[in-house]
């Protein structure tokens, strides 16, 4: 979609800034603010490039850097912590050859982690974009991560 | 056997939750057309009466704040109701499993706090991870719109309210009001100074009313039933009931709401299934990461704010993480601790500071420079030291868990 079209669904106010940010996100298909991104945001809601920068960089859901189709976000708070998700990443580090904040070369996967996402019942738990997945310790990842094309 | 006592999941699993109908059908949006038709200071006085505390943590009278924002001044131009559904204290689910199951249920609290308030616009702010939810909401003031349950003179009345949902972007500071004041103004995530409190100074420096997402999907059926009804349940400080999110080493993890009062002991062997694999208690940790841990002597105390607090522990957001014996509480307490280096904002010094200097600590003792019990006495030193002089709660917190542990553990830790 034309970033026009997106910024059209919001008011200008800077009350609709992390909305905006979140919308320019999913529309980018690297998944990630450029620059570009910002500049328009900022123009439209007549603020600094600066003042957007500092709100973009200190979300941590937002990122400057080109990401992969997939985000995956696996907890890392105490509860997870509990259910072994310390190995867990480790695995997924090494299923995927990459360490967390990197892309896998074929642009596929961003490795992530992420405080506590409210799933402690399913500890460990994680995201993959939308959808979350719980009890990940002893778990397949192939057949998890097939399903992500 | 103990039961659960459901008012805030009273509908789960009974109504589907993206049917307005549905929940029509059972009665909702009843009190909030009640409502509409009296006056304002009623309804604040039966909160009041009620004596609901607000369930985001800290406990503070829910009617009292309606009061004092709703005082705050005689002509105002605008005022602004939010509630806050940023939930990400470790080990709390409760909000999520509200507004996945009925969101309707939190909205119509929301639609008669505004209406006590004399507030015409409405927001929630939401994390930014919790899609389902989202689209929960999103659904649900759609649908209420439709049926002008939101809008210009609702139910004919002179009452004329808007409601929009706003996204957090994965910051857990976003989930202290001030903070969260902040993030919706679309600023970063520092805190503010506070006094002055919300009720005076609050969005857009306009007299604002923050509750959290439990609190406010209570006040339908304490509307509906009325305050006596309310205070009939849970505990003479703490009346009524309180979800607990219950996770780490039972059988039945999980949410459970219960009248207050209840014990850790009924939460833990009765609704959650006891200890998993057979193994025996050893701690908890109550509240979340800012929250406290506790041994086997706090297992028979009934679940209340004040009642916790006499022995120094808190009951916070209703979660309890369970550790079975075996399970090492220095790799518990450096995980909080991990968790609020990761989310301090680094606005102020002393929590920019001491949360690493926490962490170092935890290094040396790990790698034996210094003994455990030279380490908690440092560790007490600098989180007292950050609590005093920290600008918001994140920098006040560690020394929730460092001050139990001395209390419950001081020689095992």
């Amino acid at each position: 979609m034309e970033r026009s079209e997106i910024l059209k669904q919001f008011e200008p106010d800077n009350e609709n800034m992390l909305n905006i940010l979140h919308a320019l996100q999913n529309n980018n298909s690297q998944n990630y603010l450029s620059e570009e991104d910002l500049r328009i945001a900022a123009n439209y809601l007549n603020t600094t490039y600066s003042h957007i920068y500092g709100v973009a960089t200190y979300y941590t859901m937002f990122s400057l850097k080109p990401r992969g189709k997939y985000i995956i976000r696996v907890c890392n708070s105490p509860v997870c912590n509990m259910g072994n998700s310390i190995k867990v990443i480790e695995e997924i580090k090494e299923f995927l050859s990459i360490e967390v904040g990197e892309t896998t070369d074929d642009k596929r996967f961003t490795l992530e982690l992420s405080e506590c996402l409210g799933r402690c019942g399913k500890a460990p738990g994680m995201m993959i974009n939308e959808d979350v997945i719980g009890n990940i310790d002893n778990v397949d990842f192939k057949s998890i991560f097939e399903n992500y094309n | 056997m103990i039961k659960e006592t459901r008012i805030t999941l009273k509908n789960l699993g009974r109504i589907n939750p993206e049917s307005i109908d549905d929940y029509i059908n059972v009665g909702g949006y009843k009190a909030f057309e009640k409502v509409v038709g009296r006056h304002h200071i009623e309804i604040i006085d039966e909160m009041v009466k009620s004596s609901l505390r607000g369930r985001g943590g800290a406990g503070f009278s829910a009617g009292l704040k309606e009061k004092f924002t709703s005082e705050a001044c005689l002509r105002c131009e605008q005022k602004y109701l939010i509630c806050n559904a940023d939930e990400g204290e470790p080990g709390t689910f409760k909000d999520r499993i509200i507004m996945e199951n009925d969101p309707h249920l939190m909205l119509e609290g929301m639609l008669i706090a505004a209406y006590a308030i004399g507030a015409s616009k409405a927001y929630i702010y939401i994390r930014g991870e919790y899609y389902k939810s989202i689209d929960r909401i999103n659904k649900a003031i759609s649908a209420a719109k439709e049926k002008g349950i939101i809008g210009k003179n609702v139910f004919g009345s002179a009452f004329s309210v808007d409601v929009e949902v706003k996204l957090g972007a994965g910051s857990y500071l976003c989930g202290e009001e001030l903070t969260l004041l902040e993030s919706l103004e679309g600023k970063r995530g520092y805190p503010r100074i506070k006094p002055p409190y919300p009720a005076e100074y609050g969005l857009y420096g306009k007299p604002t009313l923050i509750n959290n997402v439990e609190t406010l999907a209570t006040i339908p059926t304490i509307i509906e039933k009325g305050p006596d009804w309310y205070t009939s349940l849970g505990t003479e400080n703490s009346p009524g009931t309180k979800i607990f999110t219950i996770s780490g080493d039972v059988n039945k993890p999980g949410y459970y709401e219960t009248e207050m009062g209840i014990t850790l002991r009924e939460l833990i062997y009765e609704l959650a299934g006891g200890i998993k694999d057979g193994k025996e208690f050893y701690a908890a940790i109550l509240g979340g990461a800012a929250g406290t841990f506790v041994n086997e002597l706090v297992l028979d105390t009934p679940m209340g704010f004040d009642t916790l607090k006499e022995k120094g522990a808190v009951l916070g957001s209703g979660a309890i993480m369970v550790m079975s014996e075996g399970r090492s509480l220095f790799d518990m307490t450096n995980s909080i601790l991990e968790f609020f280096k990761h989310e301090s904002c680094g606005k102020c010094v002393p929590c920019r500071i001491g949360m690493p200097q926490l962490l170092h600590i935890m290094e040396n003792l790990k790698n034996n420079k210094i003994g455990r019990a030279e380490a908690l006495d440092l560790l007490l030193y600098e989180s007292e030291f950050m609590a005093k002089s920290s600008l918001c709660p994140l920098g006040q917190s560690p020394i929730l868990p460092i001050k139990s542990l001395k209390q419950y553990f001081e020689n095992e830790f």
